[in-house]
């Protein structure tokens, strides 16, 4: 049932990569991408029904053999039976998330069919969003990690077509080449660490994995170092320190896919996989710290960029790092539910911002600077609506999904005795309410800033956009009640659906601690929000422009976020560069100059060849002859031609030899 | 009875003239004459040892030289003729194709 999940929307791939190009009209390619991520959910649902009924909780289903198995020594000198699979495994953690894909992505579909409505090449737009959508249920469902590493590939491939989708763009396309090579060097993290620990356990096997693990089969030494390695895949892919800088250049893709692939699915791969090989981090520890402290510092560093943007997407995108830094802390400190369930929120009210901003900007005809926008309330009140729930799920206003997922990491943060982590991340809470305010401000309130061109356009946008905003406004909201903590009277649902996946993570707080961290975040949030009304409604930004005047550095370190996209450029391009400048020069003048030494001295010894073939050889020969000529010049001479010489000789002859005769007798 | 010495000198004389005329002469013709007389000078001499030895053998062998003789001379007028027909000459300075 559940392996059906991935394969509709590859259907929906090859119908409308193949034939909609040139045979589809705009509706049959978008009943085909639609219909395929449709039936794709409507999988998903039913294979989460049947979970939820009475029978195993992890199901496994073997597609056929990849590669068959055949023994092989490990580290250690055991021998075992190493193959890959092609194998699905479905259990509630993959149940979950083929629910956050297959559901927010058939809302972005949907939305896409007005945002795109414009686009000539819509078959292709659809086939690529399908071709994601199940290289994402790949990852999300693989039972090993070869199995998972074709949906992290194909994610990644998904994600580089799409962000260049406008390739006729420059910098459309240098932003999808950005986020491909920054990808690549995540991914190859990734392979060292599967790499690692086929060497050590013999098997790729997810389940496998975590029995050899949990049995102590590998050592704290090798299971740090498959850990750090498989994590520094997932800071590519998750948009963490060192390896963010793609997301925020990623912004060149249609808005659509920003929602799709870099808020809600894509970059929570890496979450999703942390959470996946959960045994593995802790059984290692010390990766679990680098873990939450990776999450936290990503956090906190992207949240000050995301004060400083004027590119609407980009405060999103900085927003989205710096949200899934949160993931990551929720991973880091043990509390593994805790980060799959902010990723169910994330995805839901990010998806929901990206979407309304692209409503924006559609309404715009594309203006993306909010330094152009402000008092679009009451030209688009449908999308501000959805935007300001959005903008409240993340900031942690109580009631709303992003309060009670933040507030349940955070809690485990101070539960485990994170106490730096917690407090970073409290402060990052605070970034994260004013600048998402200061976007709704500078956007919806205040005087108009349009261009007269943009405003003669402008229009609210159609009921296909503004439908998967509803809905995914109600869920934002609402998404919260699926984890709602014990305190305030819920079970925390999905924690305990989560249990045989991601193991439990019991709160040693007593419930008056709870609710005393809950009301500080909460107030935190609410500090933050209350700080961007005063400073961007109130006083009309005039403190925050002070502020730059006043600490110009900072401002400038922030604007131009912190150097660290010259400083990449300058070491790693430069260093590339200058390596094949450095291989270029080895060419031209080692490689080069050894074949032109060799035809040189080839050419030379020739010359040599021929002189002595010329003085020598042909010397001797000539040499001979005319050595003959010399010789024969005396004796020829001998030969007058006249007869009487020869007569003479004759007689003389004949003289001697008598004369000898008659001696002789 | 003539005495034997004058006999073998008549033969020396005889054969040092057609000897000196082989060497100097340059007349093919003339030379061929003086080596007839070269012959004859030995046949004389033949002849006179026959006598003076009362044996029948001298006379028996100059008998031999004069048909070998008279075949050479026909042999050799033969050649004459032809190398004169060609070159059109009898002396033997042009004949000198044999020169290195």
């Amino acid at each position: 049932m559940f392996a059906w999940i991935p394969l509709f929307p590859l259907v929906g791939v090859l119908l409308n990569g193949i034939f909609g190009i040139r045979y589809f009209s705009k509706r049959v390619v978008h009943a085909v991408g639609v219909g395929a991520v449709g039936l794709s959910f409507a999988a998903s649902v039913a294979s989460f029904v049947r979970l939820l009924g009475p029978g195993p909780t992890s199901m496994v289903k073997t597609l056929g053999t990849w590669i068959p198995a055949s023994l092989v020594r490990v580290l250690g000198g055991r021998l075992e039976a190493f193959g890959i699979d092609m194998a699905f495994r479905y259990d509630p953690l993959a149940a979950v998330m083929t629910l956050v894909v297959t559901g927010v992505g058939l809302l972005i579909h949907i939305y896409s069919i007005g945002y795109m409505e414009n686009d000539k090449s819509q078959a292709r737009f659809f086939a690529y969003l399908n071709f994601f959508t199940s290289a994402m249920l790949i990852l999300v469902l693989g039972a090993n990690l070869a199995v998972m590493f074709i949906g992290w590939e194909g994610v990644g491939l998904c994600s580089y077509l799409l962000i260049g989708f406008w390739f006729s763009r420059d910098a459309a396309a240098n932003a999808g080449k950005k986020a491909f090579i920054t990808n690549r060097v995540g991914d190859f993290g990734f392979l060292l660490g599967a790499g690692l620990l086929v060497s050590a356990l013999g098997t790729l096997d997810i389940g496998r994995i975590s029995e050899a693990v949990g049995s102590g089969l590998v050592g704290k030494g090798t299971a740090t170092a498959a850990a750090l390695l498989l994590f520094l895949g997932a800071t590519g892919k998750s948009a963490q320190i060192p390896l963010y800088t793609w997301l925020p250049d990623a912004m060149e893709g249609p808005t659509p896919v920003s929602a799709l692939i870099h808020a809600a699915t894509m970059v929570t791969a890496g979450v999703y996989m942390v959470a996946r090989m959960h045994i593995l981090f802790e059984f290692s520890g010390t990766a679990l710290t680098v873990v939450a402290w990776v999450g936290v510092l990503t956090a906190v560093y992207a949240a000050t960029m995301a004060l400083v943007q004027n590119d609407i997407k980009r405060v999103l995108a900085y927003s989205t790092i710096s949200q899934i830094g949160y993931m990551f802390v929720g991973l880091g400190v043990g509390a593994f539910s805790a980060g799959i369930f902010h990723l169910v929120t994330h995805a839901f009210f990010k998806s929901l911002l990206f979407l309304a901003a692209g409503s924006v900007i559609h309404a715009l005809s594309g203006e993306q600077d909010m330094g152009k926008m402000g008092g679009l309330k009451a030209h688009l009140p449908g999308t501000r609506l959805v935007f300001v729930v959005g903008a409240l799920a993340i900031a942690g206003v109580p009631g709303l999904s992003g309060f009670f997922s933040k507030d349940e990491i955070l809690g485990a943060a101070f539960a485990s005795g994170h106490y730096a982590v917690w407090a970073l991340g409290l402060a990052g809470a605070a970034l994260t309410a004013f600048y998402m305010f200061r976007l709704i401000f500078l956007t919806f309130d205040g005087r108009e800033r349009l261009d007269p061109e943009a405003r003669h356009h402008l229009h609210e946008s159609p009921r296909v956009m503004l439908l998967p905003l509803q809905v995914l406004a109600v869920l934002a909201a609402i998404g919260g009640t699926i984890g709602l903590p014990r305190v305030l009277g819920g079970g925390n649902w999905l924690a305990g659906f989560l249990r045989t996946s991601t193991g439990v993570a019991e709160s040693p707080l007593s419930p008056g601690a709870e609710l005393a961290l809950m009301l500080l975040s909460a107030g935190v949030g609410i500090a933050g929000i209350w700080g961007a009304y005063v400073v961007y409604v109130k006083k009309e930004g005039l403190p925050a422009r002070k502020l730059a005047e006043r600490f110009r550095a900072a401002y400038g370190l922030l604007t131009h976020k912190y150097y660290v996209d010259e400083l990449y450029n300058k070491v790693v391009v430069g260093g590339t560069l200058a390596l094949g400048r450095l291989a270029a020069w080895f060419d031209a003048r080692v490689i080069d100059g050894i074949v032109n030494g060799a035809a040189r001295l080839a050419r030379d010894s020739s010359t040599v060849s021929i002189r002595v073939d010329e003085d020598v050889i042909d010397g001797a020969v000539n040499g001979v002859g005319r050595a003959h000529r010399v010789l024969s010049g005396g004796l020829r001479k001998l030969q007058t031609g006249y007869v009487y010489n020869y007569a003479l000789a004759i007689v003389i002859g004949l003289v001697v030899l008598m004369a000898l005769v008659a001696t002789v007798f | 009875m003539i005495p034997v010495n004058l006999v073998l000198g008549l033969g020396f004389v005889l054969f040092l003239i057609g000897l000196v005329g082989v060497l100097i002469r340059k007349n093919m013709v003339i030379m061929l004459m003086s080596l007839e007389l070269l012959l004859n000078g030995v046949n004389v001499i033949f002849a006179g040892l026959g006598r003076h030895l009362n044996s029948p053998r001298g006379s028996i062998f100059a008998l031999f030289v004069i048909v070998v003789a008279v075949s050479e001379a026909a042999v050799g007028f033969a050649l004459i003729l032809s190398y004169f027909r060609q070159k059109n000459t009898y002396d033997t300075d042009d004949l000198n194709e044999l020169k290195g």
